[in-house]
């Protein structure tokens, strides 16, 4: 009797059992060890390495224009982000910056992936703690996102709209008639999606006071992001290392000290109302002007290396690259939110129950391929 | 806690009252906003009969381009294939003999020129790096097939057929 080379019973009579790789819980192929004493979880080991496909790898081949598309793939749900975190890299490598209607259109666009991958991870938690009805509102609003990207970027998921210096197309005429209507009807769907999940009683007891993480335990584990924030670690990139002219709009970050999977949620929930306040802001004044920065055919980076940290809808993601004068680069590290999102989860699941690893996994907002990479 | 940046909110939390702690309310709040979405307006699209319209930058298939007299734009020069970086496209170059300048635009054109769907990631950087206009993404989706070898667009599927042009005039 063994189960990946080893026993099902160990000698201290804790039980072990395999969630995932292919768990419907587990948003994806993430594969969790779990040894339990009865139904009280000793100690959780995350499998990671199911959908590696060597991004960082893959890079080093490809040019500095073309090594943008591979990080849509990472966390797909925030694929704009990613994007704008390599082409902020190159720039800042090249001494250059984007046009001031890039860099407005970057920010519109990043926050409309934020609304709409927050939406996603809404609709999945409900799902995961038995709400299905969530599923299908958060779909509906984020359809409507998507109908945006695609007719601005060409592309409703890998959108690759980034390029080095700007953006690849202008916007869409209708753009920004249509990102008010959505915003107008985004502001009323979050009061219903308060009404509906944040309030019901069932909800508030699976998530309240499940999945601690303190303070000080997030600063160790590195966790960034709302789940960061959440426990009280000021986090925010945007706050911190204003990139894109983020110091220039109005927006708050949100901070909760609770740590629990409720925090983690409310964090989140906030954090669209502030996504929408700053679409609201900078709708009307994207200035005139081209929408990107000419740059040569074959982009080539000074000697030296070059690192640019963004937040992502899930936390902190940085690159660095390592340039050796070449036309790609010598080596490319991502520091992916997620990864170190999800190191924290043994720690959180210790002595809590295995419906509460679920909470706790979704609330934590994984998204695989960003681990893996 | 410590106040770290110079904006921040503190989210409150208040417990739950009496009446949210029975079950009873949250349920009948929770049916009668799912019963009021009945009276709503549709938010699905019956999808073979009708069919959304795609953006005229949407990535779709690619396509390669014709000039006004219906020649062929592609030079067979391999920006393309240089810019892919799924490096999905090959082609093979020659040179046009006399008598065929109605069927080529220039000197030299694809022979072959291939373009594997399964590596294609609809990136569009083939579209941007033509100097010729000759290849684009158009507004459609790349049909499903049965085997692999299907999916190696040959030349003559990427062409936009000749007689299409006949009709215009």
């Amino acid at each position: 009797m063994s189960l990946l080379g080893e026993d099902i019973v160990t000698e201290d009579g804790e039980f072990v059992i395999n969630m995932g790789p292919q768990h419907p819980s587990t948003h994806g192929v993430l594969h969790l060890k779990i040894w339990l004493d009865g139904e009280t979880i000793k100690r959780v080991q995350p499998h990671l390495g199911y959908i590696h496909r060597s991004i960082e790898k893959m890079s080093e081949n490809l040019s500095y224009r073309n090594f943008i598309f591979a990080t849509s793939r990472m966390d797909y749900l925030s694929a704009h982000i990613n994007n704008e975190a390599c082409a902020l890299c190159v720039e800042k490598g090249l001494q250059i910056e984007a046009t001031p209607r890039a860099q407005v259109i970057r920010i519109l666009m990043a926050e409309l992936t934020r609304l709409s991958s927050h939406q996603l991870w809404w609709g999945c938690t409900g799902l995961d703690l038995g709400a299905v009805t969530p599923f299908f509102y958060a779909f509906r609003e984020r359809e409507a996102i998507m109908e945006i990207m695609e007719e601005t970027c060409g592309a409703r998921l890998t959108m690759n709209y980034m390029v080095p210096g700007g953006v690849m197309y202008d916007i869409h005429p209708n753009f920004q008639k249509r990102v008010k209507d959505v915003m107008k009807q985004i502001k009323n769907n979050l009061h219903e999606y308060f009404e509906i999940l944040t309030g019901n009683v069932i909800f508030e007891n699976r998530t309240k006071g499940v999945g601690y993480l303190s303070k000080e335990d997030a600063i160790s584990y590195g966790v960034t992001g709302p789940t960061g924030r959440a426990s009280g670690v000021s986090c925010d990139v945007r706050k911190w290392f204003p990139y894109e002219g983020y110091d220039k709009v109005q927006f708050d970050e949100i901070l909760d000290n609770c740590g629990d999977c409720y925090a983690r949620y409310m964090v989140r929930m906030k954090e669209m109302d502030q996504s929408v306040s700053i679409i609201e802001q900078l709708i009307d004044n994207i200035p005139e002007g081209d929408f990107q920065t000419k740059t040569k055919n074959v982009i080539k980076l000074p000697k030296g290396e070059f690192y640019q940290r963004v937040e992502t809808a899930r936390g902190e993601l940085g690159v660095f690259i390592v340039s050796d004068g070449a036309a790609s680069p010598y080596r490319i590290k991502y520091r992916s939110p997620n990864f170190s999102n999800l190191s924290a989860i043994d720690h959180m699941a210790r002595g809590a129950k295995i419906g509460d690893l679920i909470a706790i996994m979704a609330t934590l907002d994984l998204v695989i391929p960003d681990i893996d990479r | 806690m410590e106040k770290l940046t110079n904006r921040y909110v503190q989210i409150n939390r208040d417990p739950m009252t009496f009446g949210e702690k029975i079950y009873i309310p949250a349920i009948a709040k929770g049916l009668s906003i799912t019963l009021s979405h009945i009276f709503r307006k549709k938010a699905t699209v019956s999808y073979p009969e009708q069919k959304r319209p795609f953006s005229p930058v949407y990535r779709g298939l690619h396509i390669l381009n014709r000039d006004e007299e219906g020649r062929e734009r592609c030079t067979a020069c391999g920006l393309c294939a240089l810019a892919c970086p799924a490096e999905a496209i090959t082609m093979e170059a020659a040179e046009r003999k006399p008598g065929e300048e109605h069927l080529y635009r220039e000197e030299k054109y694809a022979a072959k020129y291939e373009i594997n769907m399964l590596r294609c990631i609809f990136c569009g950087y083939c579209e941007e790096a033509c100097p010729k206009d000759a290849v684009y993404l158009s507004e459609t989706l790349m049909p499903s097939n049965y085997t692999r070898q299907s999916f190696i667009y040959k030349k003559e599927d990427l062409l936009i057929p000749e007689h299409k042009k006949q009709d215009d005039k």
